[in-house]
């Protein structure tokens, strides 16, 4: 399976020539790293060759990384139901950066990028209908990016005097427990080498 | 005047009032929901109607949105797990398999037999669960009222076995990485084994009550056709993939956990429409009662008997060495105050979910909280294709369509 899977990525390497940047197989997956313009010419190119026929689109996502200079990185999941094979895509986007819309390959990128422009902040270019999907309607910012607080910024409730939903900015009775567990002696005043927190 | 109005204004010397060509024909919009018993849940359609031949449909979700993913960011491994009942809360064992699976991939963990055994056992049983639901439900919305209340009466007894395994009906958090939480008592392996006997008979009666139906057939035949084509396009999985012919499992065409060693058929149906998704899932949930005797069978042998967790650093130590060593306590003390550290990589895990692929996106960064987890439900997908699949039809079969895409809104919205 790991022979068959390093033989495949060869072979898309090859298929896809400067496009690709690397290609790796961990634990028994496959991942083929691209550049970020060439991405609908990539998952063009898995779909038509008789090798691959990666036809079926899994999944778009994003993770975020606020320490590199190039923020985030976009994961394509493809599948193929006729060569049973899996593969993973990835290019990297800084925070301006727009990513070519797959929706000309794959029908189904649609509700993924918008979810992830809904998630991450993340435009994709020739994207016909890029709206929020998962949010509140009017909802501001983009709540999986590291920087967004997990409570949010605003909470609703219903206005007796007002008979109308309001919006109104979190208020927190306690503040939002996020435990430590990375300080091997929590408390210690002084930290003794080979004890520092890792980060 | 108002939208839709057929009235036109006439005056005494027979003149009318003019109207352009867009007052003259003009489509009717509606809202579908997001409070409409056959929504399967908070749906928002917006329609576009020309008479009642659907011209457009645009879904609006997010009404169940709970930033499930987001929430997981900042909670251990074993601190998410119960989030994945709450995601396709219809058969939450399924979700939480895609989760333990994924961590175990990273961890290189190896499932003892037995846990391994209870996972098929109760992925199974949840399999049951949601086609029962599903099928019965779709034939309430199409008009029959029988069947849910029939189909009901046996998912209160699965219910139960989830029940008397973990103590909970719905919320089950059972399965653990590293295999399940608690062993099952030899009375109730009895008892789910004395059920499947008896299934085969209801599912007859179901049979019996929806297959020949005429007004069922007249609802559902050549009622939403998913071709070949469609499938790649959309990105469907599960049923609506084997509705139209392609025998596309997980279970069988990329195993995982032990279903290889298992005999079971994949059904698949002929035109892909509504009909014969409902066919299909008929004849799994006779499958998955033959899988749930064989893997009964296979946990009185001896080879299924031992221990149902990995014993290491992702389980907690037994109860008995706890009162007697040291080590094991501290162990369960860091276990469920920080949790397990789960090394640095990114896997994606799928399982054949009841409704489609599920699958967990997975990136660790070596810490006890998952830096990102991104949960692939299969009812996304499906849901994005309404759209398409309801375009030239007639109203009513939007809601035999949405029901056949089997959704539900815990998995859809996240």
């Amino acid at each position: 399976m790991a022979q068959d899977l390093n033989e495949l990525g060869a072979h898309v390497a090859g298929l896809l020539g400067e496009a690709a940047l690397g290609h790796a197989v961990a634990f028994g997956e496959l991942s083929v790293t691209v550049r970020l313009d060439s991405i609908p010419a990539v998952l063009a190119a898995l779909k038509a060759d008789p090798a691959c026929r990666f036809s079926t689109l899994v999944d778009i996502t994003a993770v975020d990384h606020p320490e590199r200079p190039q923020r985030f990185d976009v994961v394509y999941h493809l599948l193929s139901m006729y060569t049973n094979a899996r593969i993973r895509v990835k290019a990297e986007v800084g925070e301006d950066d727009m990513v070519p819309s797959a929706l000309p390959v794959h029908a189904s990128a649609n509700w993924f990028e918008r979810e992830v422009f809904d998630m991450f902040g993340i435009l994709f270019s020739g994207h016909p209908d890029l709206r929020r999907i998962l949010t509140d309607y009017g909802f501001r910012g983009h709540p999986l990016r590291k920087d967004f607080p997990t409570t949010g910024y605003t909470e609703v409730r219903y206005d007796e005097a007002q008979k109308r939903v309001v919006y109104e900015p979190v208020k927190l009775v306690q503040d939002y427990r996020q435990f430590d567990f990375m300080s091997p002696w929590e408390g210690a005043t002084h930290i003794l080498p080979g004890d520092e927190k890792k980060a | 005047m108002m939208d839709g109005d057929i009235r036109q204004n006439t005056y005494d010397d027979g003149s009318a009032d003019t109207l352009t060509g867009e007052q003259r024909i003009r489509n009717f919009n509606i809202n579908f929901g997001p409070q409409h018993p056959a929504a399967h849940g908070v749906l928002r359609l917006v329609l576009e109607l020309d008479g009642e031949i659907v011209e457009r449909c645009d879904p609006h979700i997010g009404l169940l949105h709970r930033g499930t993913e987001k929430l997981m960011e900042s909670r251990t491994y074993l601190q998410n797990l119960p989030y994945f009942d709450r995601l396709d809360y219809v058969a939450p064992m399924n979700q939480e398999h895609a989760w333990c699976l994924a961590i175990e991939r990273l961890t290189g963990t190896v499932v003892p037999r037995r846990a391994s055994l209870i996972r098929v056992l109760y992925s199974e049983i949840g399999r049951i669960l949601n086609h029962l639901l599903n099928t019965t439900t779709q034939a309430m919305d199409v008009g029959a009222l029988t069947p849910p209340l029939w189909g009901f009466e046996e998912r209160e007894k699965l219910m139960v076995f989830y029940e008397r395994a973990c103590g909970a009906r719905l919320h089950a958090a059972y399965f653990r990485p590293g295999g399940v939480h608690q062993d099952l008592p030899e009375a109730l392996i009895d008892d789910i084994d004395a059920w499947a006997d008896h299934f085969p008979r209801v599912l007859d009666d179901l049979h019996g009550l929806l297959t020949e139906n005429r007004i069922f057939k007249q609802r559902n035949a050549d009622i939403g056709i998913i071709t070949e084509q469609d499938i790649q396009d959309w990105g469907f999985s599960g049923v609506m993939v084997r509705g139209s012919g392609l025998a596309w499992d997980l279970r069988r065409s990329q195993p995982y956990e032990c279903y290889d060693e298992f005999d079971f058929k994949v059904p698949v149906g002929k035109n892909g429409d509504c009909y014969d998704r409902y066919l299909v899932r008929m004849a799994e949930m006779a499958e998955s009662t033959k899988i749930i005797k064989q893997a009964c069978a296979k946990l009185r042998e001896p080879a299924g008997k031992g221990d149902v967790l990995a014993r290491g650093k992702i389980a907690p130590p037994k109860r008995a060495d706890m009162k007697t060593s040291m080590e094991a306590l501290i162990h369960h003390f860091k276990l469920y105050t920080e949790g397990f550290h789960v090394p640095a990589g990114e896997v994606y895990a799928a399982v054949e979910a009841p409704k489609g692929e599920f699958g967990v996106y997975l990136v660790a960064d070596g810490t006890n909280r998952p830096w990102r987890a991104k949960l692939r439900a299969p009812g996304y997908l499906h849901l994005q294709a309404l759209d398409y699949m309801c375009k030239g039809h007639q109203l009513a079969d939007v809601s035999a369509i949405i029901g056949t895409l089997d959704i539900v809104f815990g998995e859809v919205d996240r």
